[in-house]
């Protein structure tokens, strides 16, 4: 199929990015859309052109690395896909398919389509984990956890950090990420001790590195390549007040 | 005496640390004799953790548990992205909850015979001792493995085990155990203990007085070149398989950490160990960039066929029963579908080779769930592999319920790696090694749901306990920032990069891979012969100096230059692919994911040759001809025995 791609360049953070259109002749409906552009780029070189820079390294959809928003969408029109695992059999013949950036404040463009997202890893270092030191593990089955409980924190945990619930998200807010995180510890008994402080500090985290608020919109359940849905965000706020107020 | 001209033979190499003594109290004893560092002087010692995947974010976070000053870097964005986080399948452990006979001796067994006899006895029999503590730290950690409705741990038998002893988190394992080991890492990072680098590559390995001091690395956002200077180098980089182009690998895995610590010095064992994995979603065309793993728990309820005839054009639907070939189970009535990977991959390529292969090129073989569907139920079905199924029609657009999945195999993990002894160090003092990139426990063949245990065991339970040995002596003396080596590292590092960005060539990076992965597949993957090594290798030497003369690379080297990145590993694998192609030319038996096409039985089975090839190949790099040491493997315990799964 022919298609019109048309790509954010930015060769720096400093400079003004644009969109530039290219036109490829002969994609096949079976390549996934990162080998779509991969052929753009053996292209771009051959004419002497600067290749696009894109994030992506599994490409079977669970680093979490690639990040593009296509037509308006992260992740693109696929539900419950990630940019890797879209192929162009969703696309046709003639397709004018627009490609950007995550775009929100915490995560500046590096290059191109990459953005800097380790606003996400800084989140988790102020509290998305259990204290639990090597060596120092009861027996596995010393706490029971019951099934429905441990289910849930897997559908919690599924979360890949890609990031496309804060690019959906009209504020830029991390909420989807941190509250996904805070659901899956949150149902363990081994993480009782640090609920209180885990989600203090999570939160202030998410706020210094300027994330937007959360204004229930929904965008960025529907955008989440893992389905990771909205009750999270309620979960997070419980346990937010509950904390908030105990230390206040 | 060499057994052929492209490489010269060396003096044995023997692992010194490894105890003696009855093998259920070795890794006790080597715990006991190794010395300690007191934790006031922990913070005086620096140690960097290259790779932050299983076995790197481990070790990182533990020894920042510990108290030393770790330096983790990783080339993706973040730690979280290492290809750990890929694997579907799951864990082993000897913990027995299944009552079903399984024990920390069985487990060693059952992993030496999988290696097919090629591995240490000692490490292995560690790595079954630590298994059991590895599952008791992941649950500490949060991470939500399967569970039962009465709240205790779910098991499975996974890759034709005959106990249950795999611990899974539903087909996302590795990712949840990585984010385990993430966030114990992001607690450290917290903490101020470990410093993390993200978006760096490791490009050198810098060698001062004959111990490991440091590494070259790479900011691939601005192009800088440092040198990080510590008493102690872990790389914990992972495996090669890219050498193959396509592969199961993420398209950013790389041998370049691996094989820049080989060309100073470090003993690269068995690289043509490789495991090609039975069940992959097979090439849709020339744009192909990867390829995905369907997890090989589906081989639990799909029975594998091709038809009977070959050049058979019909839809699946319409091949009568009696016109299916059930070809594994036929030739293996015991274990049928579930062979051990080595076997059910060559047997696909068998059938494929005789032109009954199905779908595009006939390079694919049916596995097929109808029959699975009828017993239990559509619901059922779905129950276990419904994110499988959905993931295979994403990539196909077929729909797996109606119509048999097509799989053909490919390359999926590397047994082979960087040379070390017990205490997880290579012939470089001071360098480390764990996880993939080391060569230790899985001899010629890797079970199922044994990688993520040896990563882990590994990174939170060996190396932290041994690398104290070594950092006794220290710290080390300061070595400056202008030193020799030092200057000479980084010098080479930014030779190679002028180099590229000045070459006046007019073929793309991607071109040249492809055109070696083809070479490594057709001649190095899962069936070699002697003819076609020694093809290979003047394939791979011509088409290197190609690379040299024409390989294109724009940019600058100061900005995020993703085909600079990929110019350099690409390099590496020319290398590599030669050393891999030596060393399944000298070992002229079949074992494990080896099979030499001279070295089989008359039905065609894999037949290991014990007394020439009992030993560890450890190659020392020596620039054309690459120097053999061999290490000798004793058997006390499991005594060698023919593989046979009939």
């Amino acid at each position: 199929m022919k298609l019109k791609l048309r790509i954010w360049r930015q060769p720096n953070p400093e400079a003004k990015g644009k969109m530039v259109s290219y036109v490829l002749d002969d994609v096949s409906e079976d390549a996934s859309f990162l080998e779509m552009l991969d052929v753009l780029n053996e292209q771009l070189i051959a004419d002497g052109e600067d290749p696009v820079a894109f994030d992506h390294d599994c490409r079977e959809g669970i680093c979490g690395a690639c990040s593009l928003v296509i037509d308006g969408q992260p992740h693109g029109p696929q539900a419950a896909t990630t940019t890797c695992q879209l192929h162009m059999r969703k696309f046709r013949d003639g397709d004018i398919i627009d490609i950007e950036p995550w775009r929100a404040g915490a995560f500046p463009v590096v290059k191109d389509l990459v953005v800097d997202r380790t606003a996400f890893d800084r989140i988790i270092a102020a509290g998305g984990y259990i204290s639990a030191p090597t060596g120092t593990a009861p027996d596995a089955h010393a706490a029971p956890i019951p099934k429905q409980d441990a289910d849930a924190a897997f559908s919690a945990a599924a979360c890949i950090g890609c990031g496309a619930c804060v690019a959906a998200c009209p504020n830029g807010s991390g909420m989807l990420f941190m509250a996904a995180k805070v659901t899956h510890l949150g149902l363990m008994p081994q993480c009782q001790p640090e609920r209180a402080t885990r989600v203090l500090g999570m939160v202030a985290e998410h706020d210094a590195a300027g994330f937007g608020g959360c204004t229930n919109t929904g965008e960025c359940a529907s955008a989440c390549p893992k389905e990771i849905g909205l009750d999270v965000i309620g979960r997070l706020n419980r346990d937010f007040r509950k904390a908030a107020a105990r230390a206040a | 005496m060499s057994a052929n001209e492209y490489y010269t033979d060396g003096d044995p190499v023997a692992d010194t640390k490894a105890p003696a003594g009855p093998i259920s109290e070795r890794w006790e004893q080597r715990r006991f004799s190794g010395r300690l560092v007191n934790p006031s002087n922990r913070r005086k010692l620096r140690v960097i953790v290259v790779g932050t995947g299983l076995a790197g974010a481990s070790a990182a976070a533990t020894l920042g548990e510990l108290g030393y000053r770790v330096s983790n870097y990783c080339f993706q964005d973040s730690p979280r992205r290492a290809h750990s986080i890929a694997a579907q399948g799951g864990i082993n452990a000897a913990k027995n909850y299944r009552n079903d006979g399984d024990s920390v001796h069985r487990l060693f067994y059952d992993t030496v015979k999988g290696g097919d006899f090629r591995s240490r006895e000692s490490n292995v029999h560690r790595l079954a001792e630590v298994s059991t503590e590895i599952i008791d730290q992941c649950v500490a950690q949060g991470v939500p493995f399967a569970r039962e409705y009465g709240g205790l741990l779910d098991n499975r038998s996974f890759g034709g085990a005959q106990v249950s002893r795999t611990f899974y988190a539903r087909g996302q394992t590795g990712q949840q155990l990585l984010l385990g080991a993430y966030q114990a890492l992001e607690r450290q990072v917290a903490a101020g203990t470990v410093e993390l680098h993200t978006r760096h590559e490791m490009l050198e390995l810098v060698v001062v007085d004959g111990r490991a001091r440091g590494i070259v690395v790479r900011d691939l956002v601005t192009g800088e070149t440092t040198t990080e200077i510590a008493d102690a180098v872990v790389l914990a980089t992972g495996g090669y398989g890219n050498v193959f182009f396509l592969s199961t690998n993420a398209k950013g895995c790389n041998v370049t950490a691996s094989w820049r610590a080989h060309r100073q010095g470090a003993y690269f064992a068995n690289p043509c160990y490789t495991q090609i994995h039975p069940t992959c979603i097979p090439q849709s065309g020339d744009h192909q960039s990867k390829l995905t793993l369907m997890s090989e728990s589906l081989r639990n309820d799909g029975r594998v066929w091709v038809p009977t005839e070959r050049g058979d054009e019909r839809a699946p639907g319409d091949i009568p029963e009696a016109e299916r070939d059930y070809y594994l189970e036929r030739r293996y009535p015991a274990f049928g579908n579930l062979v051990p990977r080595d076997i059910a991959s060559r047997a696909a390529k068998a059938v494929c080779d005789e032109g009954r292969g199905v779908g595009p090129g006939g390079l694919g073989v049916y596995l097929d769930f109808a029959d699975a569907i009828a017993r239990l139920g559509e619901d059922a079905v779905k129950a276990r592999y419904g994110n499988l199924f959905d993931m295979y029609e994403r990539i196909t657009g077929e729909n797996p319920y109606e119509r048999p999945m097509r799989i053909y195999p490919a390359v999926h993990y590397t047994m082979g790696g960087l040379w070390v002894d017990y205490d997880l160090q290579s012939n470089i003092p001071g360098l480390f090694v764990t996880g993939e990139a080391n060569f230790s426990d899985h001899g010629a063949n890797r079970l199922g749901a044994s990688a993520l245990m040896q990563g882990l065991s590994d990174g939170y339970f060996v190396l932290p306990n041994t690398i104290s040995d070594y950092l006794a002596d220290g710290p080390f003396e300061a070595v400056a920032d202008d030193h020799e080596a030092v200057a000479a590292a980084r010098a080479s590092v930014n030779e190679r990069v002028e180099f590229f960005l000045n070459n006046d060539g007019d073929r793309t990076v991607d071109s040249f891979h492809r055109e070696l992965g083809k070479i490594m597949w057709e001649y190095c993957g899962m069936e070699r012969t002697d003819e076609g090594l020694r093809k290979a290798i003047g394939l791979i030497r011509d088409l290197k100096d190609e690379f040299y003369e024409r390989v294109k690379v724009p940019g600058t080297g100061a900005e995020l230059n993703q085909q600079l990145e990929k110019a350099g590993r690409v390099a590496d694998f020319f290398e590599l692919g030669e050393l891999m192609c030596i060393d399944a030319l000298h070992r002229a038996e079949s074992c494990g994911g080896h099979f030499r096409a001279e070295s089989q039985t008359e039905d065609g089975e894999a037949r290991r040759d014990d007394e020439r090839f009992s030993y560890v190949a450890a190659w020392e790099f020596a620039g054309e001809a690459p120097v053999l040491h061999k290490e000798d493997l004793e058997f006390e315990y499991v005594k060698p025995t023919q593989r046979s799964y009939k």
